[in-house]
């Protein structure tokens, strides 16, 4: 079907969140205000005014009562969905890049840059019920990447942190001692900075997208590698579908060179791969600029992609999509 | 196997060996524990020459005996000879004298600041005559040890016993009648063969580093040469690639082969060490097969450039003949020169003059020179295009052009014709109009025949001749769209007039590639156009199909016109790779390479079949065929059945994962739930999906309609 254009960031996309049951769509761009979308027809449904800087990544809660959002303000903040007021704020000493909440929602992970002498760091919160007792005191603090930390998730039953960043290996953490439990294998693992991470909907495996131009799953619990799906260009964005074993990359050639070549070079598209047989199955164009954030609506008829071009493009799924075979 | 023992034996003294790091570890010096480290062959295979330091030295021997009073002066005039040539050092010229008769010895020593220099000084000198009894012998110092040690008595050389060498034509043994190609990406160069039928490429050998600039295929195939900074090699063999002769050439940087590759050309340019100078140029021209120098030709690149523009124009050296390798001949300031291959001397021992020459082509496969002289003195000489027989150099034939500003010559590939395409101004001589002289070499006294296009204003942007063949094809126009037309030197019963098969308007192309079987040509869209390919059948004079490879930078036809390859190559940043496609448009395959360099087909020698089995085999194709069909069909369906059984299989691995995840995740159902205040789990459905339909009312508004009652 014809994708929905959301014209409503005047700045390159950098992520977008469904709520769980779908209806919502959250996209935080690198103006200062996320924006909350009916996931339906695209209409806005508000904003969330507050920081003051790029806002790099967003969660929200089981409940979709709360938001989290982390930004280059060195804050991440926390927000009341239904009216747009803020409830919390957490300060950092540099920016915060990726913000995850825990299953229950009584914890979040936030990790923040490296800054000056700063080394990255990856900050364990307790969330409290009611935002009156939220503290700002983080339960652990655990650093030993190189560079930034794309991205931070819970692995299963909140034992585990898995990150990934810069210096292109993927860690697991054990939440509550903070040690380093397993690191990803050198040989097989990426060879350039990994920019995204996505879990799968049941939480048993993820997948990483990297600038060396290839995207791999990976089990949750091991680390083992399982697939791996290369393309031509960079990647910035992953996602899984959560109905069928499709993996959705998107990226692009780097945004300071899309000017001097043909728009066709850039292959600002969203690649469709099987996620079983690591092969392509098709592709969705329409960016002008590189893609740097995909979501999938968790029922699985609809996905998102958001570029560097400020538009996030809304696409429903034509009925032919659930019958592909190949 | 080496690792076991090391193992074995570190487990017996007791050693760790995971515990240690193997770089850190230092052997002392001059000793390898027999180990033999991965350059050692270099060592072994040449006795490495060490620089003495002595190779700007050099003895000028013969030099009048003088006495002392008269030591300066000859001092002075040989430092004058000897300082036009190069830098000498200071205290660099030496000349010993005898104390016992004080007078010298006849012979001095002189150090330049460059071996290069000394090789000139030798060069330039050895001979030279400073009076009827004192010639200059000159050398290098470095020489003379090896001058010392020849032996005094002939010792017969030894005779060795013959060894059979491998195959070098094996590769054209092949089952299933595949071609190979090279191509180079990053620090690889690698060999594949090209199985179309699996839709990939089958690796036969790759190496890091090969060569340090480039690859290039022998003419017949046979050889793989590289270019190092030593020289050049050529690589072959029966099953995998092995270095089989080496050809030293400091510096090299431009090779080649001979159309029959009995020779190889290796090119290479010096800067002088004195700005003023002109560049150096040092040519050899070795014995593929031995190895041996033939032929060295040095100078200033002045000396070899081409028609007097001042710029070397590579090859120097044009090969004539066709495979014979017989003459090769390049050319100069009015005057073309021509060699023979048997004494590697000029013909007659004189070059051809030829007064303002321009250009030169052999035929493809004739000894036949076709010249090209531009229009003298203002236009009262016309320019002329003539063709010489060699090596009897006899005119066979000349045709004069008025008002001519440029001429390129095309050969057909069987010598059976020469167009020449000339560029004349108009009569204002503000711009120019093309036009074609279109000699047909086989027939009685050379017909020349002139062809005009429709619109003589067109430019022409490309020219081919059909391969074999009797039809050429032209890319015409002025705007962005170009035109392309067919042309035939036969037309209908008239075999001797060329005539226009047909013209297609506005095409996307300015390049034009044959296949190597004619009949077909790709029109290929190169640089502004993105890569446009339309593969055209020029017998039906219909599109096969027409294509795109993004970006694409080269196109290159497989020997037997089976498959065509186009590639994007380091050129451009992005897309590098190359793509494969049937001669009739179908992609075959594609491959992404970053930094791709070079793509090349491996050449095959001419068939050994005679004209008239061709034609039978021609005749009889459908039932030839149908074999290979058969077998076409086994191997796809083995393919199909493959890819099926490799599907199957990676779903069942999958499945079995997530079955054991499945069972994990159960477990943990309970701990899952206490996390999240016992909300009943994740999965499953514990809220519907309910369709909400809103209806808004817009706008209400009334409208009196009237209807008319008709009865």
């Amino acid at each position: 079907m014809r994708p929905i254009l959301m014209k409503g960031h005047e700045r390159p996309l950098t992520f977008l969140k469904y709520n769980r049951e779908g209806d919502l769509l959250f996209s935080c761009a690198k103006d200062h205000t996320p924006t909350v979308w009916f996931a339906d027809n695209g209409e806005r449904l508000g904003t969330y005014r507050g920081h003051n800087g790029a806002v790099w990544c967003c969660d929200v809660s089981r409940d979709s009562m709360r938001l989290i959002t982390g930004s280059a303000d060195t804050t991440a903040k926390l927000w009341s969905v239904q009216n747009g007021t803020q409830l919390f704020t957490f300060n950092f000493d540099s920016p915060a890049r990726s913000v995850d909440f825990s299953i229950g929602d009584k914890l979040a992970v936030i990790t923040t840059d490296p800054f000056m002498e700063l080394p990255s760091a990856i900050h364990i919160k307790r969330i409290a019920r009611d935002p009156a007792d939220q503290t700002s005191e983080s339960v652990h603090v655990l650093r030993g990447h190189q560079g930034r930390i794309a991205r931070a998730v819970w692995g299963p039953l909140n034992r585990t942190i898995i990150s990934a960043g810069e210096d292109a290996v993927i860690r697991i953490w054990d939440s509550e001692t903070g040690k380093l439990l397993r690191e990803s294998d050198k040989e097989t693992g990426h060879k350039k900075a990994i920019t995204s991470l996505a879990k799968s909907v049941d939480g048993s495996h993820f997948v990483t997208g990297s600038q060396d131009k290839s995207a791999k799953l990976w089990d949750i619990r091991t680390l083992t590698l399982i697939k791996t799906y290369a393309t031509e260009r960079p990647v910035n964005a992953v996602t899984m579908s959560p109905l069928l074993d499709h993996v959705v990359l998107g990226g692009g050639q780097d945004a300071s060179a899309v000017t001097m070549t043909d728009h066709r070079a850039g292959k600002f598209e969203a690649k469709f791969f099987d996620k079983i047989l690591q092969e392509e199955i098709g592709g969705v164009k329409g960016h002008f600029g590189p893609i740097n954030a995909l979501a999938f609506n968790p029922d699985g008829k609809s996905f998102s992609s958001g570029g560097e071009d400020g538009y996030v493009r809304l696409h429903h799924f034509d009925p032919d999509y659930f019958n592909i075979k190949i | 196997m080496a690792d076991a023992l090391i193992e074995e034996r570190a487990a017996l003294l007791g050693i760790d060996i995971s515990q240690i790091g193997l770089d850190s570890i230092q052997l002392p010096p001059g000793e390898d524990f027999g180990i033999e480290s991965d350059d050692e062959d270099l060592y072994r295979e040449d006795n490495l020459e060490l620089d003495t330091g002595l190779g700007n030295v050099i003895i000028v021997d013969n030099l009048p005996v003088v006495p002392c009073e008269k030591f300066e002066k000859l001092e002075g005039v040989i430092h004058k000879i000897y300082s036009q040539i190069g830098v000498i050092k200071d205290d660099g010229l030496w000349m010993p004298v005898d104390p016992d008769i004080e007078k010298t010895r006849g012979y001095c020593f002189i150090e330049y600041n460059t071996p290069q220099e000394a090789e000139l000084a030798k060069e330039k000198t050895n001979g030279y005559k400073l009076d009827r009894s004192h010639i200059f012998a000159v050398s290098m110092f470095e020489d003379f040890d090896r001058f010392m040690r020849v032996p005094d008595e002939w010792a017969p050389p030894e005779t060795k016993p013959y060894t059979p060498g491998e195959n070098l034509q094996q590769w054209l043994t092949d089952e299933k009648a595949r071609d190979q190609f090279v191509i180079r990406a990053g620090s690889d160069t690698e060999v594949l063969w090209n199985d179309a039928r699996q839709l990939k490429p089958e690796p036969v050998h790759r190496r890091p580093f090969w060569t340090e600039s480039f690859v290039q295929w022998s003419p017949l195939g046979t050889y793989l040469a590289t270019v190092h900074r030593q020289g050049s090699a050529v690589w072959g063999g029966a099953s995998t690639f092995n270095r089989l002769v080496r050809y030293a050439h400091a510096q090299v940087k431009l090779i080649d082969f001979s159309p029959g590759e009995k020779y190889l050309v290796t090119y290479s340019s010096h800067e002088p060490s004195n700005p003023r100078d002109p560049q150096r140029v040092v040519i050899n021209i070795f014995d593929v097969r031995t190895g041996k120098i033939m032929r060295d030709f040095k100078g200033s690149a002045g000396d070899f450039a081409a028609g007097g523009t001042g710029a070397v124009t590579w090859p120097i050296f044009r090969w004539g003949e066709g495979r014979e390798d017989k003459y090769f001949a390049r050319i100069g300031k009015s005057v073309v020169s021509v060699y023979e291959t048997e004494t590697f001397s000029l013909i007659d021992k004189k070059s051809l003059k030829v007064e303002n020459v321009m250009d030169f082509c052999w035929s493809p496969t004739d000894p036949i020179l076709a010249l090209f002289v531009p229009e003298l003195g203002g236009g009262n000489q016309p320019a002329r295009v003539s063709l010489v027989q060699i090596p009897s150099k006899e005119e066979l034939r000349q045709k004069n052009l008025f008002s001519v500003s440029d001429c390129k010559m095309y050969w057909q590939s069987n010598g059976d014709y020469l167009a020449v395409k000339v560029d004349r101004y108009t009569k204002t001589k503000k711009s120019t109009y093309t036009g074609f002289e279109l000699f047909r070499i086989k027939e009685r006294d050379i017909p020349i025949e002139v062809l005009e296009l429709e619109n003589k204003n067109d430019k022409i942007i490309a020219f081919a001749w059909e391969p074999k063949g009797h039809r050429f094809a032209v890319i015409h126009g002025d705007g962005p769209r170009p035109d392309v037309s067919f042309y035939s030197m036969r037309s209908g019963n008239n075999t001797g007039r060329v005539s226009k098969l047909t013209t297609l308007k506005g095409k996307q192309a300015n390049a034009l590639f044959w296949s190597p079987a004619g009949r077909y040509i790709i029109l290929a869209g190169l640089k502004n156009f993105n890569g446009q390919l339309e593969f055209y059948n020029v017998d039906e004079l219909e599109t096969m199909a027409t294509a795109e490879h993004f970006m694409a930078t080269d196109i290159e036809w497989d020997p037997t016109g089976r498959y065509v390859a186009t590639a994007v190559t380091s050129v451009h940043e992005m897309e590098n790779g190359f793509n494969i496609w049937s001669f009739n448009g179908k992609l075959l395959y594609r491959i992404l390479k970053d930094h791709f360099f070079q793509f090349s087909w491996r050449p095959r020698p001419p068939s050994l079949l005679s004209p008239e089995k061709e034609e039978e085999i021609a005749k009889n194709l459908k039932k030839c065929s149908k074999k290979y069909e058969a077998e076409d069909q086994d191997v796809s369906m083995l393919l199909s059945e493959q890819d099926r059984e490799k599907r199957r299989m990676l779903k069942d691995e999958w499945a079995k994962w997530v079955s054991r995840w499945k069972q994990m995740h159960e477990e943990e159902k309970l701990e899952r739930q206490n996390l999240s205040d016992g909300e009943a789990s994740d999965e499953e459905e514990e809220y519907k999906a309910k369709e909400v339909e809103v209806e808004e009312l817009l706008d209400v508004s009334e409208e009196v309609l009237s209807f008319d009652y008709e009865e």
